[in-house]
């Protein structure tokens, strides 16, 4: 729901904005580079004077006290086709028919009341639901509620015998009923079929003692409760009270006791004092948040207030009291919203907007302006319209224009106190010549409607002032353009170019660093006054995209910019060249702003010493910053330089020689076995260590081809234990051989 | 030159000498000196490969070369203590020794095997 309050805000956003601008055209101040040469050319620092910053501050404090003046003043818009165009988007029907009756009812509702030709599959469509309910015994109230209301616009035909089925099963409800909703649809049921059917006596039995019952949930503070179990109050309940209440006034049978009425006035009042105000001057009524699921926001809550208060209004005498402002604060809410994007709120908007239009209370009057913008070239008439909230004509009535006072000062008005003349014809109020005193920029007028037959004055409500922001726009004459390269210590002219800023110019002007460029002109109200405009900048672009902006200062009209370029040689980077000149001069209210290209300088400035700034990077085209790079191609290692095959294998060779060597020997030596042991036993373990350790050997062969080191170890564990079994056995036996030798 | 003929006559006579003393030597430890002849030779021939072709694998060269130096190393604790006039190893008996040196070969050649990639 606070969505809402922000469409609200909208509607004030012309005020803000112009706060806005003005306190962005005082931070532009500090761009500025002082017209003296106080820089010392070596820094190049830009100072603020004492008097500068002064100047500011006071400019701000105007702001505020603008700002005070701003509140207040909005424009509020009567429904126009677009809620039309916006209706026929947002309820549709979803697989040919609503999802409910509620919603059924909504739709022809905001079709019935916006005057819209209902589309033939909408009532179709409405009208099979409508009967299912109606012909069905299980439907509860609410359901035949719903029925009953959507009926009363599509106009279905209902038998006489389901007719019959609901008021009776309607007046049970009523009686069985405890909590404010089963009051709620059981008496709004019994009103609708008691419009809908031919019989026309349908009362309700008890009429006072149900007044009481529902009286009873209600509270001090002028909410209601929705039953008394629940102490949880709401405004939401406050107006389906009043609603229910209004029903069982008008299907009473005899008058009801006065004094219950005038208590439900007391109700009224007290209600009304809860009303929440915006600080554009809307009212609303909201609940406080405390459950999630039954929270209303303030649009339902306000447009639920609003139809219990119109239909009480429509069935009793006598007047409820109500000052007039409250009920157009409440109108100027629901148009502040301009067009809801939820049907449901639609439908809250136009209903509630529905009930303001024709109410027993008072009803509304609605100032708007087709356009708050006014051209003084076009030669525009202040046009200004007053209807109720659709956008219905008012009654005879007089729109005065009190005051007009320039947004800025709050001077006197500009403009004497007069009336605007009526056209018939369109139905608006103009007023024609009021611009021989009002020069270009933006305005607060101050409007009065003042209606002419005093029996209005009961029935419609006007509001005291309303405030409207106005634009008034015009063209600005631009004049004694020139640009002049003077040179610095003489304050010589050197070249002069005279500029045609409204035409083509390709003035083709050179400077070097110890001269001065000097542009001015005058800039002219159409009533001849001095005019500041928002933007006033000079461009100098150079070849390799460098930019500097330079803010042009004004005194009076005179509008002058002085370049010395002894001091700006570091700004500019010492960059000589060619530099594209491009004058903008612009504002919301000058209708010829202009962005022109002057010409060309050519700038010679001395050489930039070794630790001169660079000038920035030039923003890179972010596609080609985030597109793909070059591909890079992966350069593998080569590959190590191998010996050819057959110095390998010859040094293969050259190793076994060793070992042939190592034979030979061992043949020259004269090795035997003869100390092999000839005991079987022995033998074998002997036999069986030399294949043990050969296998060892083998393994390790295998090891070096295939195996992993796990394999390995695994293997060499057990051959190791064998080898270690059998090795014992044959040295130890040689052992034992040797000390039997040794001894003996 | 007198004494240039008395040197060479000194180195020839040197020579013969320590040849017949070694020709005294027992049958075995010859048998062991030869094995750690072998082993140093091989190494001599994996370091002129290498010195020649580069050394690419160089884990390869270097388990071929420890390898054989290892080998004799141990070849030599083996005539260390296996030799009769060393007191130092008198109760030691020369099968122990034996199964030492076979045990400390394996387990260098298995270290060898891995180290050869």
């Amino acid at each position: 729901m606070d969505a809402l309050r922000l469409i609200q805000y909208s509607s004030r956003n012309q005020c803000v904005l112009s706060v806005v601008l003005h306190i962005l055209e005082l931070c532009a101040r500090p761009l500025d580079i002082p017209k003296t040469a106080k820089t010392s050319p070596q820094k190049g620092r830009i100072s603020l004077t004492f008097t500068e910053m002064a100047r500011s501050l006071a400019g701000f404090l105007v702001l505020v006290l603008v700002a005070s003046i701003c509140e207040g003043s909005s424009l509020f818009q009567p429904i126009s086709d677009s809620h039309r165009s916006a209706a026929l988007e947002l309820f549709t029907l979803d697989h040919g028919s609503f999802e409910s009756l509620e919603e059924t009812y909504e739709a022809l509702r905001t079709f019935q009341i916006l005057g819209m030709e209902k589309k033939p599959d909408v009532t179709a469509a409405a009208c099979r639901f409508i009967s299912e309910t109606v012909g069905s015994s299980s439907s509860t109230p609410k359901d035949l509620f719903y029925a009953l209301k959507a009926n009363s616009i599509a106009e279905c035909k209902i038998h006489e015998k389901a007719s019959k089925g609901i008021i009776s099963s309607l007046n049970a409800a009523v009686r069985g009923a405890s909590s404010l909703l089963d009051f709620y649809y059981s008496v709004g049921g019994l009103v609708l079929i008691k419009d809908q059917s031919t019989k026309a006596d349908i009362h309700l039995a008890d009429a006072e003692g149900v007044f009481r019952s529902v009286k009873a949930l209600s509270q001090s503070d002028g909410r209601w409760r929705y039953s008394s179990n629940n102490p949880e109050s709401s405004a939401f309940a406050a107006g389906i009270a009043l609603e229910t209440l209004a029903g069982i006034v008008s299907l009473a049978s005899s008058e009801l006791d006065q004094s219950l009425i005038s208590t439900l006035k007391n109700d009224i009042s007290k209600l009304f004092d809860s009303i929440e105000k915006y600080d554009d001057g809307t009212l609303y009524f909201n609940d406080k948040l405390v459950d999630g699921h039954e929270y209303q926001g303030p649009l339902s809550t306000t447009s639920s207030v609003l139809r219990g208060l119109t239909a009480f209004a429509a069935v009793t005498t006598g007047n409820l009291n109500l000052p007039g402002d409250k009920i157009l604060g409440l109108a100027k809410f629901f148009l502040g919203i301009g067009v809801p994007g939820d049907a449901k709120d639609f439908f809250y908007q136009i209903d509630a907007l529905a009930c303001l239009e024709s109410n027993r209370v008072s009803i509304p009057l609605i100032l708007s302006l087709p356009s708050t913008v006014l051209s003084l070239t076009k030669k525009d008439s202040l046009k200004v319209r007053v209807t109720t909230v659709f956008g219905s004509n008012a009654p005879p009535l007089a729109v005065k224009l009190v005051g007009a006072f320039s947004s800025g000062s709050k001077d006197a008005s500009l403009v004497a106190s007069q009336e605007l003349k009526f056209d018939q014809v369109s139905g608006l109020h103009i007023l024609n010549d009021f611009s021989k005193s009002i020069d270009v920029g933006s305005y607060t007028f101050v409007f009065e409607v003042v209606l002419q037959e005093p029996e209005d004055e009961k029935v419609y409500v006007t509001g005291s002032q309303t405030k409207v922001p106005i634009f008034v726009t015009g063209h600005i004459k631009i004049e004694n353009s020139e640009i002049v390269i003077l040179d610095s210590d003489l304050g010589s002219i050197e070249s002069q170019k005279k500029l045609d800023l409204a035409g083509k110019n390709a003035a083709s002007l050179s400077a070097n660093h110890l001269q001065k460029l000097r542009l001015s002109f005058q800039l002219t109200t159409p009533r001849g006054h001095a005019f500041k405009p928002h933007q006033a900048f000079l461009k100098l672009r150079h070849e390799s995209e460098v930019e500097h902006i330079f803010v042009v200062e004004n005194s009076g009209k005179q509008f002058e910019l002085v370049l010395n370029f002894l001091g700006l040689v570091e700004k500019f980077f010492y960059l000589s060249g060619k530099y594209d000149m491009e004058l903008t001069v612009g504002d919301a209210i000058m209708e010829n702003s202009l962005l022109v290209a002057i010409g060309h300088i050519e700038l010679d400035l001395p050489e930039a010493p070794e630790k001169a700034p660079r000038p920035p990077p030039q923003p890179v085209d972010p596609y080609s910053r985030y597109g793909p790079k070059a591909e890079i191609t992966h350069i593998f290692r080569a590959p190590e330089k191998r010996p050819p095959q057959e110095l390998s294998l010859a040094f293969l060779g050259l190793t076994i020689l060793p070992l042939l060597g190592f034979l030979i020997g061992l043949l020259r030596l004269g090795v035997n076995m003869r100390n092999f042991p000839a005991k079987p036993v022995p033998a074998t373990f002997g036999v069986l260590f030399h294949v043990g350790i050969g296998a060892v050997l083998l393994l390790y062969v295998f090891f070096w081809l295939k195996l992993d080191l796990f394999q390995t170890l695994k293997t060499l564990g057990f051959l190791g234990v064998f080898l270690v079994f059998v090795g014992h056995g044959v040295l130890s036996h040689l052992a034992a051989a040797s000390a039997k030798l040794k001894s003996a | 030159m007198a004494r240039e003929k008395s040197s060479k006559d000194n180195a020839q006579a040197l020579f013969h000498s320590l040849r017949s003393a070694y020709a005294a030597t027992p049958v075995n430890l010859k048998i062991i000196d030869l094995y750690v002849g072998f082993a140093v030779f091989t190494a001599l021939i994996q370091v002129v490969y290498m010195a020649s072709v580069g050394s690419f694998p160089f884990n390869s060269f270097l388990s071929g070369v420890l390898s054989c130096v290892g080998t004799a190393v141990l070849a030599v604790c083996l005539r260390i203590q296996v030799n009769k006039e060393n007191k130092e190893f008198k109760d030691l008996p020369p099968e122990r020794a034996f199964a030492d040196f076979v045990l400390c070969n394996l387990v260098l050649h298995l270290v060898i095997m891995n180290f050869l990639g």
